[in-house]
């Protein structure tokens, strides 16, 4: 695409720039990760270069693992983020598939309606549901997040899956229900199985929003025991003015960790997902 | 009617069957409604329901653990004479205008490095989505410890460039901590902008920069009359999603500054949370959170139309 362009100048056109948005990109997490292996002595340490190491040692996560409930909670988080990301697929799959697959008279207005849910933010819910989650004595469980999380994962599955659910082709399905096929077999046999690349994209997304929440977790899960990773971090291992620093940046590395594995495996999927509603609507 | 007229038409118009069960059930309507009543349900019921019940909390005087007590308007009354309030509103326009200006610049700048031909461009396109992906409170904490009040690495590298010790007090000075928030916000959303950007950027068709060269355009006129007005519907909505989501940001400025120092960056999300779950004032808490509707209303509005509009 560029021609006419020595190398020097090409570097300076095509490098400099990439390679400015990468260094801001992850400047965190080289600094999360060069904290986390350095001993204390060097951490608080005003002489020695900050941006180096000198002893790397592992005492900051074997003190997080074996002195905190770090790994409990990564339990929790993932037990979380595994159920409501199935519920919210199931849910968003049954709002999507009429919506983008048949004519019905006021389909176009729900399609509206399941868009503007997803745009509701959780500060405006916060207040009131945690009156409800009290209500229903669902206070301190995994199930009070495992019922929350959907109300925005839904809404979004059901949009990304709607976006999707409209490139794949009429014909197979039209050719089914020639055949005798009910609607619900034509769905189920014939149309679910050609979308599991839509699945996986608006799974993954659902699955890292899920990983993230942090308000509901913070105002439903008070107790160790059922807390999750980004809760557990903030409210239990940032201990007044004692030097926690090492221990705390290993929490946020390990905690970055399942997500970014998941990621890495599906990230044509997980891009295909974040660019097709804003580029397909 | 006139069906013998056109026999076509009724050729292939399905044949009315018995009313069976089964055939009830597969008329367009009856499944389609069917198969959307149990999502529909749910969502009536945590997101429809707690909505209105907010609308009704926040007319009511209501501590945690007590029965309310409908007050009308008195919790906005309240509102508006809060010199708090106002300033956490003012802050939640800033904040919300500044990033979203910073991400939309950025962004663009992203999607055109990356709209290149370069090596390693797959890894380096999922190296940047990083601050996107990774949870929200984890790379805040990194941003606390990088900002921190005595060994601030960032301050430590100022310093090495003659800037007065011990450096600006990033999250102590309420300018400095208005301007943490955002850049930390801009970091981790300029992602999202770049990527889609980039997406939309490579549905431009290569024969209209031809075309545009041919004619004599050059480079930033390329860009200003063939690459924004094709890249203008994608950043549209983009930002209308990007603004809502930094209108109701929360945990960033939990995490960070708890809304400090003196309130100069504190949201209405967070003040919000404050006042209803801190203080347990859960009517007044209500209608703070209510303040925003009218605003993200005219957004969700403004984006509805849109999308109708383009369908």
């Amino acid at each position: 695409m560029i021609t006419g362009y020595g190398p020097i100048q090409r570097t300076v056109r095509v490098w400099l720039p990439v390679l400015f948005f990468l260094f801001l990109a992850l400047l965190p997490f080289y600094w999360m990760a060069i904290t986390s292996i350095k001993p204390n002595s060097e951490l608080y340490s005003m002489r020695s270069n900050p941006l180096l190491v000198h002893a790397p040692t592992l005492k900051h996560y074997i003190d997080l693992l074996g002195t905190t409930n770090f790994l409990l909670w990564t339990w929790n988080t993932m037990v979380v983020a595994v159920i409501s990301t199935a519920i919210s697929l199931a849910l968003g799959i049954m709002l999507a598939y009429p919506l983008a697959r048949i004519n019905f008279p006021g389909a176009g207005l729900m399609a509206i309606a399941v868009a503007s849910v997803y745009l509701v933010p959780q500060p405006l819910l916060f207040i009131p549901l945690a009156d409800v989650i009290n209500r229903l004595d669902l206070g301190n469980t995994l199930t009070a997040v495992i019922l929350t999380y959907p109300t925005m994962l839904v809404p979004f599955c059901a949009w990304l899956l709607l976006g999707y659910f409209k490139t794949v082709p009429m014909e197979l399905e039209e050719a089914a229900r020639i055949d005798g096929a009910s609607r619900f077999q034509t769905m189920r046999r014939i149309f679910l199985p050609l979308c599991t690349p839509g699945f996986i994209s608006a799974g993954i997304f659902a699955f890292t929003l899920a990983q993230n929440e942090f308000l509901y977790a913070l105002i439903f899960l008070t107790k160790t025991s059922v807390r999750t990773v980004p809760v557990g971090v903030i409210s239990e291992l940032i201990k007044g003015d004692v030097f926690y620093w090492g221990q705390l940046m290993a929490a946020a590395l390990l905690g970055s960790v399942p997500v970014a594995i998941i990621y890495s495996f599906f990230v044509e999927h997980y891009v295909a997902g974040l660019t097709s509603g804003a580029v397909k609507g | 009617m006139a069906i013998h007229s056109e026999p076509l038409i009724s050729v292939a118009r399905p044949r009315r069957r018995a009313v069976t069960l089964a055939g009830w059930l597969d008329r367009a309507t009856v499944f389609s409604w069917l198969m959307m009543a149990p999502p529909i349900l749910f969502l009536l019921a945590l997101v429809g329901y707690p909505l209105a019940y907010g609308v009704l909390l926040s007319l009511q005087d209501r501590i945690v653990a007590q029965p309310g007590v409908f007050v009308g308007l008195q919790n906005f009354a309240k509102d508006s004479q809060d010199p708090v309030f106002w300033r956490v509103v003012i802050n939640t326009f800033v904040y919300t205008g500044v990033a979203t200006v910073l991400k939309m610049v950025g962004g663009l700048g992203l999607a055109l490095a990356m709209n290149q031909h370069f090596r390693f461009k797959n890894i380096i396109r999922a190296l940047l989505l990083l601050p996107f992906i990774v949870p929200t409170v984890l790379s805040t904490v990194a941003f606390m410890w990088m900002l921190d009040p005595a060994f601030s690495v960032i301050n430590r590298v100022l310093i090495q460039f003659g800037v007065p010790r011990p450096g600006p007090s990033w999250l102590g000075n309420p300018i400095l901590a208005m301007v943490s928030i955002i850049a930390i916000n801009t970091w981790r959303g300029l992602p999202f902008y770049g990527i889609t950007l980039l997406a939309g950027l490579q549905t431009v068709p290569t024969e209209l920069y031809e075309a545009a060269t041919i004619d004599g355009a050059s480079g930033w006129q390329r860009f200003r009359y063939v690459t924004l007005p094709l890249l203008q519907p994608i950043i549209l909505i983009v930002t209308l999603f990007s603004v809502i989501f930094t209108f109701a940001d929360f945990q960033l400025v939990y995490v960070l500054t708890h809304g400090g120092p003196q309130n100069a960056t504190n949201l209405l999300a967070t003040y919000a949370f404050d006042i209803g779950m801190g203080s347990g004032q859960l009517g007044l808490g209500a209608s703070v959170a209510l303040t925003m509707l009218p605003a993200l209303a005219l957004l969700i509005v403004a984006i509805t139309l849109y999308l109708k509009k383009k369908s």
